[in-house]
């Protein structure tokens, strides 16, 4: 583990650090910057973010469709087409990721860094028992007889839950609902022991019910195997059940970031307020109508100038359209991206 | 009483299941016996988890295919049995939206022409009329005509797209409107925008719903009563306040407890105690009451006898031999054990 190296790193933009986090952080991302050429396009599809994961903590990335979740968190696994152009520094156990050949990142992934999807029935083989898929994984990682590989992987759908682990591994996906699929991929990511699981969208597509099975699953392993979760989510109420920290991005950037009880409890940035609010409560009497803001996203290739929710927000002024605000710590492990943060209690 | 404006009664829908050589493997029955009724200006909410039959019943009422067997009677007319140019008139004031905005529109038409293609089918007015009309609706949906008329699909967001289908099925002045999913796919704000767009209109236009969603907080936000569908049947029907506040189906409380509170200091109850499992085959379902392989209060007699909706409070439907009430809080199974002994 290298502090030194996860320090050294620092003094760029959106690189200051929270104070009071622990310095050994497992993973340290500072100022990623993900560029597309399409065409004579350039989409900058993540700006500038940074955030660090430790171990056994989950840290939630929070935005709707475009805002960079999804992008910044395949910039990790080396997981972006070839049009993609990384930049900035990914550090992992004090190693810099950003730069590092193929092949050295395809050791790194599905090894100590391991993800899963929203669909599973798209990452698993259709055509393959789900055990043997299991099977695979497990050799793929670790040089071990077939019939031990074969125990482990029994063990590890026992890990997971799967009812009926040694009939089930002989069942082909298709077999399976989609709650089982998804505890088949994750039974997959943990065949490595990974340090560091991302879970993109991952519940998303599952029912109420299974979405909440499936996170306390993941909250379990996280306990018992000291692994650290990157929760990729376009659900606050998600990042409020689940996460130790929570990151908002909107339009490729950070906009706000702070430990869950603290976000939640003192909301700074006009965005982050606005998703809170939209997200229907069972508290509210019917119809009661939600605080909408109008428009949508910007486009990512032809950003405004200044802050990037300006043209939607209540509280923009005419600085705010000129020049972005910085992402900077403004409380002890609080930052956010605005020239006019919302008081404590406000606008609630 | 006067009759209501849609009256669907013991709905039945079956699907044959073929293996690959195309051999009968067995029927699915996707909705069994559901019956309910929605009065004008009413918002009933449909909830329930993938394969409950929650879209399956409302494609039933729209006759998309007709049902197995059962009556959907809206505006008085028997729906079911219906020749096709019947059903088109009878089905004139009845309109559907999906949850793909994109896949229901036809990509090589402009906006204007979407929106106008239900006039033309009826014949509603002229040329001018109509296009006239078709600006009046945009509007209505809060679409600039003039920016957006001559647009395609897609050249539009998924809320705009789902905006122009709105306005679709605005065009023949309905008196329902069936939302399958259709704001479940769009980002939170832009669906803040679009759920709001639709109380507006159903004040303005006096308009009833059936509105489909697996999201329970979504569904309480716009409904005045909400229905809970689970295999194929409906298991608890309410008035959307009490229904929040004081389930009586175990499952309806399963379903309340699985949804994450955006306030971290709400308490997370372990969805464990209250359900377990994964929904049963919905090609074998389980014996009496479909839910009791999944339920923490199930009793010899849930697997003998199937319970029935009944009345349970004014207004306040449920289908289960050991409701859940205050004296037997939900997460104290046993207490309710200790009450109730089996027949």
């Amino acid at each position: 583990m290298s502090a030194e190296g996860v320090a050294a790193s620092a003094g760029a933009v959106g690189a200051r650090e929270p104070t009071g986090e622990p310095s050994g952080a497992l993973l340290a991302v500072r100022d990623l910057r993900v560029d597309f050429h399409l065409g004579r396009r350039l989409v900058r599809a993540v700006d500038g973010l940074g955030y660090e994961v430790a171990r056994a903590r989950t840290v939630a990335l929070i935005g709707e469709s475009g805002s960079g979740k999804t992008v910044s968190s395949r910039a990790i696994i080396g997981l972006l087409p070839p049009s993609a152009r990384v930049s900035g520094s990914i550090r992992f156990e004090g190693r810099e990721l950003v730069g590092l050949e193929e092949r050295q990142l395809r050791r790194l992934r599905g090894r100590a860094i391991a993800m899963i999807f929203q669909d599973p029935s798209r990452s698993l083989n259709p055509t393959m028992r789900v055990g043997a898929q299991i099977v695979e994984a497990i050799r793929l990682h670790r040089d071990i007889s077939a019939q031990a590989a074969h125990e482990r992987a029994v063990e590890l759908m026992e890990l997971v839950r799967l009812p009926a682990a040694r009939a089930r591994f002989r069942a082909y996906p298709h077999q399976l609902s989609g709650g089982m699929r998804q505890r088949v991929m994750i039974a997959i990511a943990l065949a490595a022991d990974p340090q560091l699981l991302i879970a993109d969208e991952a519940t998303t597509a599952l029912d109420v019910t299974t979405q909440a099975q499936i996170m306390e699953l993941l909250l379990e392993l996280q306990q018992r195997l000291g692994m650290a979760i990157i929760l990729i989510s376009h659900d606050l109420g998600l990042a409020a059940s689940y996460a130790h920290e929570v990151v908002v991005m909107y339009a490729g950037r950070a906009v706000e970031r702070a430990p869950t009880d603290k976000l939640f409890a003192e909301v700074r940035m006009p965005y982050t307020r606005a998703l809170l609010d939209a997200i229907p409560r069972l508290e509210n009497p019917c119809h009661t109508p939600l605080p909408a803001v109008p428009g949508q996203p910007p486009d990512l290739a032809a950003q405004p100038r200044g802050c990037p929710f300006a043209p939607r927000c209540p509280r923009a002024s005419e600085r705010c359209r000129r020049e972005a605000p910085p992402f900077v710590e403004h409380e002890r492990a609080h930052l956010w991206a605005c020239w006019h943060p919302l008081g404590v209690g406000e606008g609630r | 009483m006067s009759e209501p404006l849609l009256q669907v009664s013991e709905l039945v829908q079956e699907f044959t299941i073929r293996d690959r050589g195309g051999v009968k493997a067995g029927i699915v029955q996707a909705v069994s016996g559901v019956s309910f009724s929605l009065a004008a200006g009413e918002t009933l909410g449909l909830v329930g988890e993938t394969g409950s039959g929650k879209s399956t019943l409302a494609r039933a009422v729209m006759q998309l295919p007709p049902p197995k067997s059962g009556s959907v009677r809206f505006r008085g007319v028997e729906l079911v049995g219906l020749r096709r140019r019947q059903l088109l008139q009878a089905r004139r004031h009845m309109q559907m939206v999906f949850q793909d905005p994109f896949g229901s529109l036809d990509p090589r038409w402009r906006v204007a022409e979407i929106v106008e293609e239900p006039l033309v089918a009826f014949k509603v007015g002229g040329a001018r009329e109509r296009r006239a009309r078709v600006r009046e609706l945009l509007e209505m949906v809060g679409l600039d005509p003039g920016r957006y008329s001559e647009r395609r699909p897609r050249e539009l967001s998924g809320g705009q797209a789902q905006r122009v289908a709105i306005a679709r099925a605005l065009a023949l002045d309905p008196m329902l409107i069936i939302y399958d999913e259709a704001v479940s796919s769009l980002d939170v704000l832009i669906r803040a925008q679009v759920l709001n767009l639709l109380e507006r209109l159903r004040a303005e236009l006096h308009l009833a719903y059936l509105f489909i969603a697996h999201d329970l907080a979504l569904v309480k936000q716009v409904s005045d009563r909400v229905a809970v569908m689970h295999l194929g049947k409906l298991v608890e029907v309410a008035p959307s306040e009490e229904l929040y506040r004081e389930p009586l189906h175990p499952y309806t409380v399963a379903l309340l407890r699985s949804i994450p509170s955006p306030d971290p200091r709400a308490p997370r109850a372990p969805v464990a105690r209250t359900i377990r499992g994964e929904p049963p085959s919905p090609l074998e379902p389980p014996s009496g009451c479909r839910f009791r392989t999944r339920c923490p209060r199930a009793q010899e007699i849930c697997a003998a006898q199937e319970p029935p909706l009944r009345e349970l409070r004014s207004g306040h439907l449920a289908a289960c031999h050991f409701p859940v009430s205050e004296a037997a809080p939900p997460n104290a199974p046993g207490a309710a054990r200790a009450t109730h002994s089996p027949v």
